[in-house]
């Protein structure tokens, strides 16, 4: 392997060397964040190669009205709500689930199928999944809403805010001054989507898309693979995961979401409303949407005075640039949600980063 | 003798009167025979031989009480154990209380009592007192156990923080995330369970071993809660000094490997109950490292990294194995399984 490294390491040296400016190439990853900062990645890289964090972890591009509703929905009475582990620390002004927990109904649950059962198990109750999460998540939640629905569980909803991946891309291209010369793409993304989900942004946009795993060893290919691009001025979308991406994906996968959901628009944390960005539940499945169900009308909410969040996810800043970073925002008092998702940037940044960048600054 | 009839524990049993008499003479005595206990007195008189004493304790509050590799009796008698031998000590006696919620079942009470039991054998420790009490339903869950522990001092050991110095080398006895990713993917109902096996092991005899048979040992600490992170993470700030390790050198099993990469832990913060990280001087550690592999406990001892000064704030390195670094720090917060 170290061999491999090497060879990725001379080739991506070579080329910042020729390019000669400062280059920043965009993790839309948390996954890919988190890998990334656990093996010293950025510690290898040569000094004009900046490795920017984007939206990638679901944490963190939830807006904070989503956060606000359920936060509101776990205090209402018969409510339980059923979520994923890392959701239940994002603080909202008077608090988080977390810190609700015990005077409120809070079920972790590590998959949507569990939150069914909760459900079936609990028929005086109404069931909420705070369903949240990329193309990666959407297919096991459609996946229930399909049981729910032959069934016939009338107590089990979800709050849908599943996010698609390209539609963010797109945003923050389209800021006139964002400074992404290129992406380094989620695998497991692409492995329900296919790889050719990525084009329109090679073909939009001149920028390289590379997909890439999750091994350390992947992630330096891949950014090998863009820098050779950019240095001989190509822009082109390649996959170096192939074991298990294909350009077309899972169609099984894309069928069930298909089936459950349409993409509309959408709020993202720092990156305003987006069109067609968000899966919201088919007509036909409305029963379980908790949006209609309970009336509730989604808004952008107002985040947490002194966070920038939104900044640092769109890949403006570097979360030690937030002047509340490692001093009132911790892993273990979080202020935003970039620092209580471990995949978040102001986490990863904090937890394995943080005495280097004091002693650079 | 007949065992108690009941089948579930009831708040009687914790009252002091018959039930308890028979709970302590019917269960809980055959299983932890030794003179010392049969006495029932209300203290128990040791003997001992060092001058200085070390005295330990810790409760265990296990989810699920039996595991892959072991069980809530096992983990309080080998944790109490580890925490004596890591401090230099040869363990001599422990004390035992459970806490049960009423209606809790005879049968797994004994699976408990006898893995005290053959556990405390093993160890060649006996339990010399003990307590009982019973709560109401509810009133904990299912069973809580505390033990405390007494051990003497081991001629010419001593151990400290203070005795560390630039180049020593830092040594684990084997792999690490074991028993935290076995516990928690038993607890989470995940798939893969039963191809993780918790690495819970009494100590004692293995450092015992070590501590008679090599000199130039100068720290010890059981790599448990916040595993090998937060161990590394004290040791670096209570010396002082710098620590550098090398991911390369750190045995992991792939199986645990896969299981931390699903639920997005880092599996330097997972607790481990047979593990310990050793500071030793750098002349002796290949006779260490030795006497650890010809153990069963030790078979994959390995050299993980070693001391540097330190000129600011203290702190433990990685050397990643693609040969990038980062820093190791005492874990934050609660780790959650994260979303995809
Ligand atoms: S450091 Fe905390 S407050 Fe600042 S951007 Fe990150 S999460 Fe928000």
């Amino acid at each position: 392997m170290l061999e491999r490294i090497y060879k990725a390491q001379q080739i991506i040296d070579k080329a910042c060397k020729q390019l000669g400016r400062k280059i920043n190439i965009m993790e839309v990853c948390g996954t890919h964040t988190v890998s990334i900062f656990r093996n010293g990645i950025r510690s290898i890289l040569p000094a004009n190669l900046k490795l920017l964090s984007g939206p990638g972890c679901p944490v963190c591009v939830t807006h904070q009205g989503y956060i606000d509703t359920m936060l509101e929905l776990a205090k209402r009475e018969d409510f339980l709500i059923a979520t994923y582990g890392d959701m239940i620390r994002v603080p909202g002004e008077n608090g988080s689930l977390e810190s609700m927990q015990t005077n409120a109904q809070i079920k972790v649950v590590l998959s949507s199928e569990d939150a069914l059962e909760l459900a079936k198990d609990n028929p005086d109750k109404k069931v909420v999944f705070i369903a949240v999460g990329f193309e990666t998540t959407t297919p096991a939640t459609a996946v229930v809403i399909d049981e729910a629905s032959q069934q016939n569980i009338a107590n089990f909803f979800i709050l849908s805010n599943h996010k698609l991946v390209v539609p963010a891309m797109r945003a923050l291209l389209s800021e006139k001054n964002n400074k992404i010369d290129a992406f380094l793409c989620p695998g497991h993304v692409s492995v329900i989507t296919g790889s050719d989900i990525f084009s329109e942004i090679v073909e939009d946009f001149s920028r390289p898309c590379v997909v890439a795993g999750f091994e350390p060893i992947q992630i330096i290919e891949g950014i090998a693979e863009i820098c050779k691009q950019l240095a001989e001025e190509k822009a082109e979308l390649k996959s170096i995961y192939n074991a298990v991406v294909t350009e077309k994906g899972n169609a099984a996968a894309q069928r069930m979401i298909c089936e459950c959901f349409e993409p509309s628009a959408g709020y993202w944390r720092g990156l305003g409303k987006i069109d067609k960005s968000t899966y919201q539940l088919k007509e036909k499945y409305s029963q379980f949407d908790a949006f209609k169900h309970f009336g509730i009308t989604d808004v952008p909410g107002k985040e947490r005075s002194g966070c920038r969040c939104g900044e640092v996810l769109c890949g403006l800043i570097e979360p030690p640039e937030c002047k509340l970073f490692g001093t009132s925002c911790t892993p273990d008092e979080p202020i935003g949600p970039c620092m209580v998702s471990s995949e978040g940037a102001c986490a990863a940044w904090y937890k394995y980063n943080r005495k280097e960048s004091d002693e650079s600054s | 003798m007949k065992a108690a009839k009941n089948k579930k524990i009831l708040l009687a049993h914790g009252g002091g009167g018959r039930l308890t008499e028979q709970l302590i003479r019917h269960n809980i005595l055959p299983k932890l025979r030794n003179d010392v206990l049969a006495k029932l007195g209300d203290s128990a008189k040791l003997d001992f031989h060092s001058e200085s004493l070390f005295f330990t304790t810790d409760s265990y509050v296990v989810k699920p009480l039996f595991f892959n590799g072991g069980d809530i009796g096992k983990l309080a008698v080998c944790g109490t154990i580890n925490d004596l031998a890591v401090a230099g000590a040869r363990p001599l006696a422990l004390s035992l209380s459970l806490i049960i919620e009423e209606g809790f079942e005879f049968a797994k009470l004994d699976k408990i009592l006898d893995s005290i039991g053959q556990t405390a054998k093993e160890n060649n420790v006996d339990i010399v007192t003990g307590d009982t009490k019973t709560v109401e339903a509810g009133g904990v869950d299912e069973i809580f156990i505390n033990t405390a522990g007494v051990g003497e001092s081991i001629e010419g050991v001593e151990l400290g923080l203070d005795k560390l110095e630039a180049t020593d080398k830092v040594i684990i006895n084997g792999s690490i995330g074991d028993h935290g990713l076995s516990v928690m993917s038993q607890r989470e109902g995940l798939e893969f369970q039963t191809e993780l096996l918790s690495d819970c092991a009494g100590l004692g005899g293995l450092i015992g071993q070590l501590l008679e048979n090599t000199d130039g040992v100068k720290f010890m600490r059981d790599a448990t809660r916040g595993g090998l992170a937060a161990t590394l993470s004290e040791i670096s700030s209570g010396s002082k000094l710098n620590i550098e390790i090398h991911e390369k050198n750190i045995p992991i099993k792939p199986s645990v490997q896969a299981a931390a990469d699903m639920l997005g832990f880092d599996i330097l913060t997972i607790a481990n109950e047979g593990k310990f990280v050793a500071i030793v001087k750098p002349e002796s550690a290949d006779d260490f490292v030795k006497i650890c592999k010809a153990h069963p406990l030790g078979k994959e001892t390995s050299i993980i990294g070693k001391v540097t000064e330190s000129s600011g704030e203290p702190t433990v390195r990685l050397i990643t194995k693609i040969g990038g670094k980062r820093i190791i720090q005492m874990p934050y917060g609660r780790e959650l399984p994260r979303i995809c």
